[in-house]
């Protein structure tokens, strides 16, 4: 089954998605990143979405959900590179992910988690 | 009954043409040239064609009924003619007067053409009558419905120029905003304030009410909406520029803005956006 790569950089987590989420996928995706918070002992999580153009509800909960996960697992979690058009959405569904730091991109994602942790 | 009295009309037309014209051009030529709009040149010009125009529909109908397919070059230089004269300036009574001016110089015609038979002649007349009415009163809605679409667009070029974002410093973009905040300018604005987001990579962007007149909850709620799009984004945003009505007002909605940096004035904003940068400005003789 198509799974999205999860990287590990120093003590953080990189996750790019590049494809279309779908349900399935959103949801493996779930299961993968927890596992691997623990299993790598994950200090931080950095979610590029700059690839994602379209969203639903679901994939918005999902987003926010797997956010508050790594979270829960004393993980910092950052979604960068939200496109305009899925902010527009995400805001008009309701879903403002107020629990989850946000950044412009990889890079200003990646500072706001090395000074968080400092 | 149809085909004599159509005949009458285009012999009458066709032999009178240059009368007609003439009249026509007289009688409506006074007020068009008053307001110095346009030209007696033009204007016979115009008549001239009409006249074409409507000769030529009579000849291939008989039914004096302008809603009929064989009207429909009649109507559509009708239609043009009114859209140009909308843009130009011209009231609808002007308008449509071009039409109806028509009458007299037709009837004239009529009554000494026909004057031996005078049930033709009200049975013409009365069809000529209501040709015309109807062909004016179309003048009149093409002229109404070109009005509409300037307004239409007039209120489109206004929303856009109402909503500038502008960048004050590295990382930093103002959002003044003037006039009432409606569900279609939110739309813009926050549509705007995203894509300069994303050009100039800015981390905190300043919303200057300073210019929106009142704040109920619902503009409370499309304000938040842009913050909140602006933070999924990765940026902050202050709002700035509150009266103290404004404020408030905004207390006594209820709206909770406790999550939003709000500032009274677009310089504090500006200060604590350079300050969350890391930037500072210095005047000259401090540094000295």
């Amino acid at each position: 089954m198509e799974r999205i790569p999860i990287l590990r950089m120093g003590n953080c987590l990189i996750v790019a998605i590049q494809v279309d989420m779908h349900d399935r996928l959103a949801i493996a995706l779930q299961d993968d990143l927890t596992e691997r918070i623990v299993k790598d002992k994950a200090k931080g999580v950095l979610i590029d979405i700059s690839a994602l153009d379209v969203v639903d509800s679901f994939i918005g909960r999902m987003i926010s959900n797997t956010a508050a996960m790594a979270t829960v697992l004393d993980a910092e979690t950052v979604v960068v590179g939200m496109q305009p058009s899925v902010a527009i959405t995400l805001v008009e569904l309701g879903l403002t992910l107020s629990g989850v730091s946000t950044a412009l991109n990889v890079e200003k994602g990646m500072a706001l988690l090395q000074q968080r942790r400092r | 009954m149809d085909t004599p009295k159509g005949a009458a009309l285009i012999e009458i037309l066709s032999r009178h043409r240059d009368a007609l014209l003439t009249e026509w051009l007289d009688q409506h030529l006074s007020i068009a040239l008053r307001r110095g709009l346009t030209t007696e040149a033009e204007m016979r010009e115009q008549f001239r064609s009409f006249l074409n125009v409507f000769t030529d529909a009579l000849q291939r109908s008989d039914i004096l009924d302008a809603n009929r397919p064989e009207w429909e070059p009649v109507r559509a230089f009708l239609a043009e003619m009114s859209a140009h004269r909308a843009r130009q300036g011209y009231t609808p009574v002007e308008t449509a007067t071009f039409v109806f001016s028509l009458k007299q110089p037709l009837y004239v015609r009529l009554r000494t053409e026909l004057d031996d038979d005078p049930a033709a002649l009200s049975e013409v007349s009365w069809n000529v009558n209501l040709l015309l009415d109807s062909l004016g009163l179309f003048t009149t809605e093409v002229f109404q419905r070109s009005r509409e679409s300037i307004i239409a667009r007039q209120q489109e070029e206004l929303l856009e120029l109402s909503t500038p974002v502008v960048q004050l410093w590295e990382g930093i973009l103002a959002l003044p905003l003037i006039g009432t905040l409606d569900s279609a300018r939110t739309q813009v604005v926050m549509e705007s304030l995203l894509q300069k987001i994303v050009e100039t990579g800015a981390g905190i962007a300043i919303i200057d009410i300073t210019g929106v007149p009142t704040v109920d909850t619902l503009v409370a709620q499309h304000l938040l909406k842009t913050v909140a799009a602006a933070r999924l984004m990765g940026a902050d945003c202050i709002i700035s520029g509150i009266r103290p009505q404004i404020a408030q007002t905004i207390v006594h909605l209820g709206v909770d803005l406790t999550n939003v940096t709000t500032k009274s004035t677009l310089a504090d904003a500006f200060t604590v956006a350079l300050q969350r940068t890391g930037s500072s400005v210095l005047t000259p003789s401090a540094t000295a």
